[in-house]
C-alpha cells in the first residue's frame, strides 16, 4: 500500500537523523500510524486507494477486453445517438467508437495514477527546494536570508493568488498538447503550494526551543536545518502530498476535459475518458457517469486519508 | 572581576509592517538598559511578571537574539559584539536550561543523540564511544539511568526532561549556565528536586547560574543576589535575604505581597499591594519611571524623569526617586485610609506598622510584625496592629 511505503520511509529518514541504530524507533511515527488505524475516514481512505493502486497495477491484465480495439464498431452510431448502455458482454456499455468501457476502466486506472503521482511529484519536489532555501534563509540566514526569504514568498504568493486552472492552462498552452503537458502543468499548479507549506512549517520549527538549544549548542546552522528543523517539518508535507494527488487527478481531467489532455488514443486515461463521454452525454449520460464517479471516488480517498493524517499527525491532538 | 557583566544591555525588536516593502513602525523595548554582574560561582535570579523581557534577556546573554546596544561581557570577551565564527565556539561556555522541557528537547533524537551533538560539534571527545562514557557520567550526576540512552524525550517525565535539558548543558562544562524558569512547568513536588539538584550541581561542580523566574519563592532559595525586573529593566537588585528581609521597590513589595503565606494568621494581616491596571506593553513604555502607571506611590515627578538604579546602602539597589520617603512612610498610598485612622497619624514614621514581608512571616519571628494599614518599615513592632483588621 502506498500509504505504508510512504510513511515507513519518512519513518526511515526521522531514524536516520535522529542518528540512532535505532531500538525504540521513532515513536512519534508510530504513535501517529496507530491513531491512524483507528480512524474510519483513514480507513475507507486506504482502501480506495488500495483498490485504485491494483486496478492500476493488474488493469490490462484483468480487463475482458482490449482497450483500444473498436470490436463493436458497428452497434454504435453516436451521429444518430444510437448507442449500447450496459449488458452482460460489455458491464459497462460500449463508448462511441464500441470500446468497452469496462475494459477502458480498468486499464485507464494505471494512467490515471500516473499523471496524478508524477504531477504530485512534480510540485512535491520543486516545492520543497524552494521552500526548504527559503525557510532556511528565513529561520537562520539573519537579515540577508530574511530578504531572499521575502523575495520568494512574493512569488508564491503570486502564483498562489492565480486561479490553478488558469496556471495549469497557461502551461498547456504554451507547451503544446501531451501527456507530459498535463503533468508539468498539473504539477506546477502545486509548486507554490508546497513551497509555502515547507517553508511555514520550517519557520515554525525554527522559533522551537530545540533549534534555540541546538544553536546555543554551538551546532553549525547547516546541520541544525537538515538534522532539527527539516525532519520535524515533513510530517505536513506529507499530508499535503496525499491531499493533492486528489487535486491533481482532478485537475488532469480537467485539462483533459479542456481539450489539453493526453491525444495518444491508445492509452486510455480517465480524465480523457470523461472529456470525450460529455459530448454524448445529452444520449448516453452512464458513459460519463463511469470515469466521473471513478475520478471523484479516488479523489475522495486521497482526501480522506490525508486528513486523518493531518489528524493524526497534529501535536495539539497528540495525548 | 565578575564572570558576566552586562552594560546596558538593550534587546529592541523591529515591528514591521507593509505588504511588499517591511517598513519599521516602532520597537518592541523589550529589553532596555540592564546592567548587572554574575560572580563565579554564585547565583543571580533574575524575576518580574510574565513579558518583562527575562527571557529576552537570557537570549541576549547567549546572543540567541541580536543585542541592540551595550555589552555582555564573559569573562573578558564581549558575546555581544563576536564575529559569528567565533561565536559558534565561544558558546560552549556559555549554555541554557529552557522553560519548557518537552519543547527544548528534539522529539526525534534519542538521549544520547541529543547530549552528544553538542560534544561532536565542539570536537570534545575522540570518537562517540569516549562521548558515550561522559554522557553516561553526566546522566548519572543528574540522576537519570543510563539505559536512557537510546530513549526519546517523549518516553520520560516532565521532570526527567529538564535533567535531560539539564545534562545537555553541563556535558559541555560551561563556565555559565541560564535557566529560563527551569521549574515553572513541572509539578509542584518536582519543582523542588529540580532547584535542588541545580545547587547540589553547582556545590560539586562549582556552576555559576543565572536563575530566571517569574516567582520570587523559586530564587529565594538558590540566589545569591536577586533582581527584580519591570518592563525591560531592573527595578531593584540586591543580596538574597536582604530583599527578602526589607524590599524597598514598590514592585517587589506588591509581587512579595503576592505570595500567599501559609500560617493563615499572618495571612490575615498580610500587606496586600495590588498593582491595578496590566503590564504596559513593551512597544510603548511609560515615560519616566516605567513603574509609574501601576505604583501606588507615584507622584508627579514619576512620569517625567526615568529613575536610575542607586545603591540604597549595602549594596541594595532600587531604581526609585523616593525609596527613602517610602521607606519612612512619609509618602502616602494612593488609595490608603486616612491618617487619622492609623493608631498614632502624627508619628508615621515610627508607627505605621509594617508589612509583613512572606519570608519573614514563615519563621516564628514574624508573629511580632504585624501589619495594619499596610504600609510603612518593614521590621518595626506594632503593637496596635489590629487596627485595620477592624476597620
Ligand atoms: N522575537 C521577538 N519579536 C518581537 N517581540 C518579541 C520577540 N521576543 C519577545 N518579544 C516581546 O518582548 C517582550 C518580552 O518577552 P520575554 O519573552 O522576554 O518575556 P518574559 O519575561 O520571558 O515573559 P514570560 O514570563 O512570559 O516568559 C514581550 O512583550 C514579547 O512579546
Ligand atoms: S519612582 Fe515613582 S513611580 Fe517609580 S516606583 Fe518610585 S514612587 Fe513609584
Ligand atoms: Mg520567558
Amino acid at each position: 500500500m502506498s500509504l505504508v511505503s510512504t510513511t515507513s520511509k519518512i519513518d526511515r529518514l526521522a531514524q536516520l537523523t535522529a542518528g540512532t541504530e535505532t531500538s525504540s524507533g521513532a515513536s512519534l511515527w508510530r504513535e501517529a500510524m496507530r491513531r491512524l488505524r483507528r480512524s474510519k475516514p483513514a480507513l475507507i481512505g486506504g482502501v480506495v486507494i488500495a483498490a485504485f493502486v491494483l486496478l492500476a497495477v493488474i488493469g490490462p491484465w484483468i480487463a475482458p477486453y482490449s482497450p483500444t480495439d473498436q470490436t463493436w464498431r458497428g452497434e454504435v452510431f453516436s451521429n444518430r445517438g444510437e448507442f449500447v448502455g450496459a449488458r452482460a458482454e460489455n458491464w459497462f456499455g460500449l463508448d462511441h467508437l464500441g470500446r468497452d468501457v469496462f475494459s477502458r476502466m480498468l486499464v485507464g486506472a494505471r494512467q490515471t495514477l500516473l499523471v496524478g503521482v508524477v504531477s504530485m511529484l512534480i510540485g512535491l519536489l520543486v516545492g520543497a527546494v524552494i521552500g526548504l532555501v527559503s525557510g532556511a534563509a528565513a529561520t537562520l540566514g539573519g537579515r540577508f536570508g530574511q530578504r531572499i526569504d521575502d523575495l520568494v514568498m512574493r512569488v508564491t504568493d503570486i502564483l498562489l493568488a492565480l486561479p490553478s486552472l488558469l496556471l495549469a492552462v497557461s502551461v498547456a498552452a504554451v507547451m503544446g498538447q501531451s501527456l507530459t503537458t498535463v503533468m508539468i502543468a498539473v504539477g506546477v499548479v502545486q509548486i507554490p503550494v508546497f513551497a509555502r507549506l515547507l517553508r511555514g512549517s520550517m519557520l515554525a520549527q525554527g522559533g522551537s526551543d530545540y533549534v534555540l538549544a541546538a544553536r546555543s549548542l554551538g551546532i553549525r546552522k547547516r546541520r541544525i536545518v537538515v538534522t532539527q528543523i527539516l525532519p520535524n517539518s515533513l510530517s505536513p508535507v506529507i499530508v499535503q502530498a496525499t491531499l493533492s494527488l486528489a487535486t491533481a487527478i482532478i485537475e488532469a481531467a480537467a485539462l483533459s476535459y479542456l481539450g489539453l489532455g493526453n491525444p495518444d488514443p491508445s492509452v486510455p486515461e480517465w480524465g480523457v475518458m470523461l472529456s470525450q463521454a460529455e459530448r454524448f452525454f445529452d444520449n448516453e449520460p452512464m458513459m460519463s457517469m463511469y470515469p466521473a464517479v471513478a475520478i471523484i471516488i479516488t479523489a475522495l480517498g486521497f482526501t480522506l486519508l490525508g486528513e486523518a493524517m493531518r489528524e493524526a499527525l497534529d501535536p495539539k491532538l497528540r495525548g | 572581576m565578575s564572570l558576566l557583566e552586562l552594560d546596558g544591555v538593550k534587546v529592541h525588536f523591529p515591528v514591521r509592517k507593509g505588504l511588499l516593502f517591511n517598513r519599521t513602525v516602532g520597537h518592541v523595548y523589550a529589553v532596555d538598559g540592564i546592567s548587572l554582574k554574575v560572580e563565579a560561582g554564585q547565583t543571580y535570579g533574575l524575576v518580574g511578571e510574565s513579558g518583562c523581557g527575562k527571557t529576552t534577556l537570557g537570549r541576549a546573554v547567549l546572543r540567541l537574539v541580536d543585542v541592540t546596544d551595550g555589552s555582555v561581557v564573559l569573562d573578558g570577551t564581549d558575546v555581544a559584539k563576536l564575529p559569528e565564527k567565533e561565536l559558534r565556539t565561544f558558546r560552549r561556555r556559555l549554555q541554557m536550561v529552557f522553560q519548557d522541557p518537552l519543547g527544548s528537547l528534539n522529539p526525534r533524537q534519542n538521549i544520547e543523540s541529543i547530549l552528544s551533538e553538542g560534544m561532536a560539534a565542539h570536537g570534545i571527545g575522540a570518537d562517540q564511544d569516549e562521548r558515550r562514557e561522559r554522557i553516561r557520567d553526566i546522566l548519572a550526576k543528574v540522576g537519570l539511568p543510563s539505559n536512557a540512552l537510546s530513549r526519546y524525550p517523549h518516553e520520560f517525565s516532565g521532570g526527567q526532561r529538564q535533567r535531560i535539558g539539564i545534562a545537555r548543558a553541563l556535558v559541555l562544562e560551561p563556565d555559565l549556565i541560564i535557566c529560563d524558569e527551569p521549574v515553572s512547568a513541572l509539578d509542584v513536588s518536582i519543582q523542588a528536586q529540580v532547584i535542588n539538584l541545580l545547587e547540589e550541581l553547582q556545590e560539586s561542580m562549582g556552576l555559576t547560574y543565572l536563575v530566571i523566574a517569574h516567582d520570587l519563592a523559586v530564587v529565594r532559595h538558590i540566589s545569591d543576589v536577586i533582581g527584580v525586573m519591570y518592563l525591560g529593566s531592573l527595578v531593584e537588585e540586591a543580596p538574597s535575604d536582604a530583599l527578602y528581609e526589607e524590599p524597598l521597590h514598590p514592585y517587589t513589595r506588591a509581587l512579595m505581597s503576592a505570595v500567599p503565606v501559609p500560617d493563615p494568621e499572618v495571612e490575615d494581616r498580610r500587606e496586600r499591594i495590588l498593582l491595578h491596571g496590566d503590564l504596559p506593553s513593551p512597544a510603548n513604555p511609560p515615560s519616566g519611571c516605567r513603574f509609574h502607571t501601576r505604583c501606588p506611590w507615584a507622584q508627579p515627578k514619576c512620569a517625567e524623569e526615568r529613575p536610575e538604579l542607586t545603591d540604597a546602602g549595602g549594596g541594595h539597589k532600587v531604581a526609585c526617586h523616593f525609596t527613602g520617603e517610602i521607606k519612612a512612610g512619609t509618602l502616602r498610598r494612593a488609595g490608603e485610609p486616612e491618617p487619622s485612622a492609623a493608631p498614632e497619624p502624627s508619628a508615621p514614621a515610627k508607627t505605621v506598622p509594617p508589612q509583613a514581608p512572606a519570608p519573614e512571616a514563615e519563621t516564628p519571628e514574624a508573629e511580632a510584625s504585624e501589619g495594619s494599614s499596610g504600609e510603612g518599615k518593614p521590621g518595626a513592632k506594632a503593637p496596635g496592629a489590629k487596627a485595620s483588621g477592624e476597620k
